[in-house]
């Protein structure tokens, strides 16, 4: 192929203006519905991952479970909870070998929080231990976490989210100046020592608009002391341990409650469900990148028919090229040529069209640019062109001269 | 080597079409043309002289019959090496001009060159002498549809000489043109064949045929007049059956 047939096929397009660009719209349409479609099932494995990392690495969460129906009936809404009696079992290297750490919390529900005037209610308050920055994977940007000290004191002491703040101060507010003003929550004055570092969403809800409290504190001031907690996160010895930990909560608050069953406690091993998710949307790119990939097949059938049309309309300058000494090849080329640089327009409009598609969010997932898509995507295009344009190139290379000149 | 006929036509039909609207277009044509001739085919409207040419151009293969180009029979060339012949020995002038539309008339002349595989800047040189020879030098970019007919034909002349053939065939070249334009047109063919090429050209005219020097005339196929006419022979002769 030489620099020429490229030039004859480029005028062929050209001159067909309308149909050249109808043609490429289908090619485009298939490339980046591709690249989008596929952007969205990685978007939300990407979510996922993210949620799985948001969770802090090799976690259980427990929470006490027969929500309504059970024994206890009437205004009770659990019918069992998980005391402070079962979190100190659970500490017990004795019963529990594979657990490393445990992170209770208490949570306030609907405490609003006023800072300088302005106030907000955070998704989370909550009481805690002061491991739970590490365990739960809560970084602290600007100021401290707590500490035991702060937690025997019943300080009132809160450490917020980046959410919180902007709630408050506004989206431009600079996160360190809060750091030590006093807060209100739920009435009672608080002093913020902290600002977790930004997490962002986890696919789900935003991880950044909670304010989290020594558990003593909130005892003493916004949850009232029941004895109970609402929720655990248990860290496992190391990843290969989450299992055994999980029979472990298990058998040990079935030991502590003699008559709670094995389903009134939900042990969550977050990281397997997640992963399980992970694998499902990789089943979802799958599909929807087949859907797509139909979509491009049938641009690259657009492709065969408007060649087909040009090859007719044609006839007799494929004639006149033959009377002048064109050998198949020549002519084979140049429908081909025309084909596949139709195809490799629309396949690179496709992929400007889908890289810009992809800046959207859809279906409250974000979609990421797969390099692997966008390649195999305009890589089809180009391949369906050639695939396509082969029989109608062919079909005019094999014309005999006499007849496509005599064509009207 | 001048012994061999350029071209020896042996006994060839055509027919179109089967049984009930079966068309013989040529019933047993003979002739030989020597290398260097200059011959005007003539005859009335359907009587067979664009399908003859087109036998003699390798665009359409004979019924029956033999035909030898340069001796060699050309029922034996596979369609790569008619390709070549159509390339590098013919140069074919059509009636309507045939250029390729959209296209430049340095693009449309240097195109056999581009089929025979000549590097560009030769390719360049030689399609824009062969415009110069026409007298188009300085219509290099102009498309078709922006030349007159005679201009356009002059164009298809650069067109069929520039892979330099020794056989120039013209399907009534001069059909759509004006006079003014026709007279240029032949006064091309004339030193064409001066060159030495073999030059047919088929006509209704007959101050286009006065200027060849041998007339084959057909009717219904079939060769019925051959003349050699030494130097100018008066058109009379020649337009007499008419
Ligand atoms: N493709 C074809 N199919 C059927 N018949 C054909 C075909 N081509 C030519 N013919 C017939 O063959 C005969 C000879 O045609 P041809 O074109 O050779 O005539 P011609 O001498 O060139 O006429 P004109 O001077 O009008 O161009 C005519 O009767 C024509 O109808
Ligand atoms: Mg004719």
């Amino acid at each position: 192929m030489n620099f020429s047939s490229v030039t004859i096929a480029l005028r062929g397009i050209i001159a067909n203006k309308m149909r050249s660009a109808l043609t490429t719209l289908g090619i485009m349409i298939g490339v980046a519905s591709v690249i989008v479609l596929v952007g969205v099932g990685s978007g939300s494995a990407a979510a996922s991952r993210k949620q799985l990392e948001g969770l802090g690495s090799n976690t259980l969460t427990v929470i006490a479970g027969g929500f309504g129906f059970g024994r206890g009936g009437g205004t009770q809404s659990r019918k069992v909870t998980i005391t402070d009696a079962d979190v100190k079992a659970l500490e017990d290297k004795q019963n529990a070998p594979d657990i490393a750490q445990i992170v209770p919390t208490v949570n306030a529900s609907n405490a609003t929080a006023v800072l300088d005037g302005a106030s907000t209610t955070p998704q989370q308050v909550q009481g805690t231990t002061p491991n739970f920055s590490s365990v739960r994977n809560y970084p602290v940007q600007y100021g401290r976490f707590f500490t035991q000290a702060d937690y025997d004191a019943h300080a009132n002491v809160v450490v917020v989210g980046s959410t919180v703040v902007k709630n408050l101060l506004g989206e431009q507010a600079d996160l360190s100046s809060v750091v030590g003003k006093p807060i209100k929550i739920g009435g009672k004055t608080f002093s913020i020592i902290g600002v977790f570092k930004t997490k962002g969403s986890n696919g789900i809800q935003d991880q950044d608009n909670l304010a989290i409290m020594p558990l003593s504190t909130i005892r003493d001031t916004l949850s009232g002391n029941s004895g109970t907690v609402d929720g655990l996160t248990i860290q496992a010895a190391n990843a290969g341990a989450t299992t055994a930990a999980q029979s472990e909560v298990t058998s040990v608050l079935l030991a502590q409650h003699k008559n709670a069953s094995q389903s009134d406690y939900l042990v969550l091993n977050q990281a397997s469900l997640l992963s399980t998710q992970a694998q499902n949307n990789r089943t979802f790119t799958v599909l929807l990148g087949a859907v797509a990939g139909i979509s491009l097949l049938v641009g690259g059938i657009g492709v065969m028919n408007i060649m087909l049309v040009t090859v007719t309309e044609r006839t007799r300058e494929i004639g006149i090229r033959k009377a002048i000494g064109a050998q198949h090849s020549h002519i084979l080329i140049q429908f081909l040529v025309e084909a596949v640089l139709l195809a490799g327009i629309g396949g690179m409009l496709g992929v400007a069209a889908g890289v810009a598609g992809t800046h959207f969010r859809i279906v409250n997932v974000q979609p990421l640019v797969e390099p692997y898509a966008v390649f195999l995507a305009f890589g089809f295009a180009v391949f369906t062109g050639l695939f396509f344009g082969i029989y109608p190139a062919n079909r005019a290379a094999t014309l005999r001269p006499i007849d496509a000149l005599r064509y009207e | 080597m001048s012994d061999t006929p350029v071209i020896a036509l042996r006994d060839i039909t055509k027919t179109y079409g089967e049984s009930a609207t079966t068309v013989h277009a040529l019933r047993g044509v003979s002739i030989d043309i020597a290398h260097g001739e200059y011959l005007a085919i003539m005859g009335a409207s359907g009587s067979g002289k664009s399908t003859l040419m087109h036998i003699i151009g390798c665009l359409d293969q004979p019924t029956d019959g033999q035909y030898f180009l340069d001796g060699v029979p050309v029922a034996t060339l596979d369609s790569f090496a008619l390709g070549v012949v159509r390339n590098r020995k013919i140069g074919f002038v059509f009636q309507s001009f045939n250029l390729i539309p959209r296209t430049t008339a340095f693009a449309n002349v240097e195109l056999p060159l581009v089929y025979a595989g000549v590097k560009k800047a030769e390719r360049r040189e030689r399609a824009r002498s062969a415009l110069e020879s026409v007298g188009l030098g300085d219509r290099l970019d102009h498309t078709p549809n922006q030349l007159s007919g005679g201009q356009q034909q002059r164009v298809a002349i650069a067109r069929a000489i520039v892979t330099n053939p020794s056989i120039v065939l013209a399907d009534e070249p001069t059909g759509a043109l004006d006079s003014e334009s026709t007279a240029e047109v032949l006064d091309r063919f004339d030193g064409l064949h001066r060159e030495g090429r073999t030059v047919i050209v088929i006509t209704h005219e007959h101050d286009v045929a006065e200027r060849a020097a041998r007339v084959i005339r057909l009717r219904d196929g079939a060769v019925i007049e051959d003349v050699r006419q030494s130097g100018h022979l008066p058109s009379s002769r020649v337009g007499a059956q008419r």
